[in-house]
This record gives C-alpha cells, sequence and structure tokens, in this order.
C-alpha cells in the first residue's frame, strides 16, 4: 500500500535560485574556511515514511545546538561547541554476539542495506522536553537480520565510540564509559526503531549522534544511544549507563510514561521545544497502537 | 588596595562607582537585563529552563555575596562594605522571588493541585520553597523601622540567613541530573563563608587563640 505524505513543503523552505545559483561560492567559502566547513554537511535525502508525524517540525537550530551528549560536556550548549573534532570516517560498527554471520560493517556498507528513509519522529527527553525530528536512516531490523540472530539472542547491546582524545567529557566520571544502552530482541527489530544517518536532509550532525545513532521514539531520549562503534546481540539483559548512574531513577526499558514519575521530578507533562505551555506527555510518547504490545502482561511501574 | 586612595591622594574610579548606590543597582540589574535580552533575542532553545535556571543561580550567588561582606569587613578592615549588605541582601531576594514565580507560572502554570503534589513528592522543590519562605520575614524586617522595633532581636532573626542558604544550596544539589559541579560549587563558597564565622566565634571559646 502507497501512503502518500501531504506535499507540506513551505515555498519559505525552498532555497531561492540567486541563492542556489550560487552554491559553488558557498562550498568554496565553506572549503577555505575551517569552522564553516565543519557545518556543511552532505545533503542526504530519504524517501518518506508512513511513520511520519505530521505535527510541525522543530528547527535545525533547535535540534543541533541544544543536545545531551555527555561525551562533549553536560550542558546542552556543549555538543555543538566540542563535537566538531569527532573523526567520523573512516566508521565501523562491530556487530557480533549470538549471530550466525557477524560482521565488521563499513558506515557506507550499512547505508546499502536498505533505502533510506525520512522518519519524522517526536522526541521525549527524560528531563521533559521534547521536540519534532527528520531522522534519515533505516531500520534497525535491516541490519540485524544480514548477522541473522541466533535462537539465543535476546537481547541487544549497543556502545559508543570510547575515545577521551576526541570526547572531552570522557575524561570526567560523569558517567561509566563507554556509554552504553540496550534493548529487547523484539524492541531492536521493530520496525519504528531507526538507525539514523541523517537530519533534515543532510548527514547526521556531531552533535547529533554521527555518524549512525539510534532512534527508539516511544522510550525517553537518552535509550537512544548516539556514535555507535558497538552491536553485539546475547542472551542476558545487557547494563546501561543511566541505569547504571542512578538505578532508582533510570530503568533499562525507560519507556515514555506519564504515569510513572522520575522519583524527583513528573513526567506527566512536557515542554515542547519552541512553546510556551506545556503539553500532556503521551504513553508510549504517543506511538502507543505500535508498541503498547510488546509490554502486555507486563508491570509498567516496575519495569519502568 | 584597589578601594583605598593612592599616594596622590586621588579616589580611583571604582571607589567612586561604588560610592554611588545606583552604581549598585545597575550591577545587581545586569543579570536581569541580560536574561530580558537573550529571551527577545529569540535564539535560546529554551528559554523558560534558561530563566529557571539563571533566576536560581543569581539568588543563590547574591546571598552568598551577602553572607560575604562580613568576613570582607573584618579582612579588609574597611567597614563601608557594611552599607550594601541589605542592598545585595534585597537583590537576592528580588531574584528568589523571580525564580519562584517561574516556577509558579512558567512551569506549572498556577495549577494548585500539580504544585502541592510536587511539594509532597519532590524535597528539592519543598526545601526550596522553604528556603524562599525564610527569606521572606528577612526582606519584610529590611528596613530601618523594623530594625529599630526589633532592636536585639533583629540581628537574631537575620541569622535565618543561614538556614536560608543552606537550603538553598541542598535544593541545588538535589535537582542536578548528573554533574554536580556547580552546586558543588556553591556548596564550597558557603562552607567557606560559614566556616570562617565558626572559627571567628570558636577560636576564643575553645583557646584556639595563640
Amino acid at each position: 500500500m502507497l501512503i502518500r505524505r501531504p506535499t507540506d513543503i513551505a515555498p519559505s523552505e525552498i532555497t531561492p535560485q540567486a541563492q542556489y545559483l550560487r552554491r559553488r561560492e558557498f562550498m568554496a567559502l565553506a572549503a577555505a574556511t575551517p569552522l564553516l566547513a565543519g557545518e556543511a554537511l552532505a545533503a542526504l535525502t530519504g524517501k518518506p515514511s508512513p511513520f511520519s508525524t505530521t505535527e510541525a517540525l522543530n528547527t535545525r537550530q533547535q535540534i543541533t545546538s541544544y543536545n545531551n551528549f555527555y561525551e562533549f560536556g553536560t550542558s546542552k550548549e556543549d555538543p555543538a561547541a566540542n563535537a566538531q573534532r569527532l573523526k567520523t570516517s573512516p566508521w565501523q560498527v562491530a556487530v557480533e554476539g549470538e549471530a550466525l554471520k557477524p560482521k565488521v560493517f563499513g558506515l557506507e556498507e550499512i547505508l546499502k542495506l536498505a533505502p533510506l528513509e525520512e522518519r519524522i519522529y517526536r522526541l521525549r527527553c527524560v528531563e521533559g522536553w521534547s521536540m519534532v525530528i527528520p531522522w534519515i536512516g533505516i531500520p534497525l531490523a535491516s541490519l540485524l537480520k544480514v548477522v541473522q540472530p541466533t535462537g539465543k539472542a535476546k537481547f541487544v547491546a549497543f556502545e559508543t565510540l570510547l575515545d577521551p582524545q576526541q570526547m572531552p567529557g570522557q575524561r570526567t566520571r560523569v558517567l561509566d564509559w563507554p556509554y552504553k544502552e540496550g534493548l529487547r530482541i523484539d524492541e531492536a527489530l521493530h520496525p519504528l526503531t531507526l538507525l539514523a544517518v541523517g537530519l533534515y536532509g543532510e548527514v547526521l550532525p556531531k552533535q547529533n549522534g554521527a555518524p549512525i545513532r539510534l532512534v527508539v521514539p516511544w522510550k525517553y531520549g537518552f535509550k537512544s544511544i548516539k556514535s555507535i562503534v558497538r552491536i553485539r546481540l546475547q542472551e542476558t539483559q545487557p547494563p546501561t549507563s543511566w541505569n547504571l548512574a542512578a538505578p532508582n531513577e533510570y530503568g533499562f526499558y525507560s519507556n515514555v510514561n506519564p504515569a510513572v514519575a522520575h522519583p524527583r521530578w513528573s513526567q506527566a507533562t512536557e515542554r515542547r521545544i519552541g512553546e510556551f505551555f506545556k503539553r500532556k506527555t503521551l504513553p508510549f510518547n504517543g506511538y502507543g497502537e505500535q508498541v503498547a504490545g510488546l509490554y502486555r502482561g507486563m508491570d509498567l511501574q516496575k519495569f519502568f | 588596595m584597589l578601594l583605598n586612595h593612592d599616594l596622590a591622594g586621588n579616589t580611583p574610579l571604582l571607589y567612586r562607582c561604588l560610592q554611588h548606590k545606583a552604581c549598585w543597582w545597575l550591577l545587581l540589574l545586569t543579570p536581569l537585563l541580560r536574561m530580558v535580552w537573550l529571551v527577545l533575542q529569540g535564539e535560546l532553545v529554551n528559554p523558560i529552563e534558561f530563566i529557571t535556571h539563571s533566576t536560581g543561580t543569581w539568588a543563590l550567588s547574591l546571598l552568598c555575596a551577602t553572607l560575604a561582606i562580613t568576613p570582607l569587613r573584618q579582612l579588609s578592615g574597611w567597614a563601608g562594605w557594611q552599607r550594601y549588605r541589605r542592598l545585595l541582601g534585597l537583590f537576592a531576594f528580588f531574584y528568589a522571588c523571580l525564580h519562584w514565580l517561574t516556577y509558579l507560572w512558567l512551569d506549572q502554570f498556577f495549577a494548585l493541585d500539580a504544585i502541592v503534589a510536587d511539594l509532597v513528592k519532590r524535597p528539592f522543590i519543598l526545601l526550596g520553597m522553604l528556603a524562599f519562605t525564610l527569606l521572606l520575614p528577612l526582606a519584610i524586617t529590611s528596613t530601618q523601622g523594623w530594625m529599630r522595633r526589633l532592636k536585639r532581636r533583629w540581628g537574631l532573626l537575620h541569622q535565618l540567613v543561614y538556614p536560608a542558604a543552606l537550603l538553598g544550596v541542598l535544593h541545588y544539589l538535589w535537582l542536578v541530573k548528573r554533574d554536580l559541579t556547580t552546586p558543588l560549587l556553591f556548596a564550597a563558597g558557603l562552607a567557606l563563608l560559614l566556616g570562617w564565622r565558626l572559627w571567628r566565634w570558636a577560636k576564643p571559646r575553645w583557646g584556639w587563640a595563640r
């Protein structure tokens, strides 16, 4: 079935022709200016997806200047300032563990596994704010299927790059490095679960987790691990960074749930970045229809 | 000393400036003006979070500055510091008011049930409220009239500033998600300011004087 997306490109979003014709000038300038060159990202397009929301997008400026990426500092502005030194090419992702065909993938190989899709998802941070973000990527399932998980693969563990030279935040003990995350295999194989490589029609900016990150839209943002270098299929539930840091505050599941408060603040409402009034937070961040079935019969107060 | 007259008898600019209360007002309003400017610029991604954090840290900073006046006077031997203590204290209270209003209005939109639930469930909000409540009588009785009326009890009452500052720092320590650096800096500063007083108080009593 072909589900068409409404044509929602405002005339203001289209590059004026005069500016378009001067693009080479811009590229030359970008190449000559190191700082600008870091900002000039290659274009990347994905086909529209029926999973995309039609809600108003947050601006690129908002999405790329307000980040939690503790490898580059603990304030929201730190990642945009400090992540530019990260070398994202060449990049490899080792997919290993309980798989018939474990493999180390180069980033380019991953990009060829499935057609790139644009997925416009809500992102709800555990801190109580949210954004609407146009990611570009492939379903995680299309990568996992290539390595053929065995029957013992009950969980998937993810790891971020460990390199204190490039990631100054890793020189502090603020979290137990490298950053670790995990999903149950059915969560990992769910069609909503995305491996993102792009944002807003461009290659993923470094502060947003370049070159490849996870996006699990029904879970709090910290589950969507950035700059991934290792994916391990395993039988046991893997340890995860925020759970190790504060087990009573951050659970393994961390599904967005307005009914389960963080011990120190309520999760009933959220502030959508750019809005004045707060919104009610939706169970599973509004993706309940697709994912609630994964947790049938589970006590979500206990498995928070 | 920066503030003393130099040998030629000229008054340094900084000193002349600090003699005018207007300069202090301008200085102490700068954080607010900066906040208003940055919010009006429209480039802050989460302006309400910024206002909440800014007003809170300025309330705490100015409270610490108020508490620094007495040690400064004692260390420098210049009694003139004393003239600015009330102004600093009242500005600390002013920023605490803004912080409190930001929570009630921009965070909770005056939803009383949600606020009560927050106070019951979240110790850091309760601590902040308590600190604010302790500052309230101090602000009210800060006038000359109240000083005269309360006589010696005024000084006793105004010792409430110590628990208020302590609660303020605890409030900050408790709410931070993970990185404790800034609240710990405040804790260290406050420990220094209160430690100095304890030292002065204890020295003659415990025979520490050599």
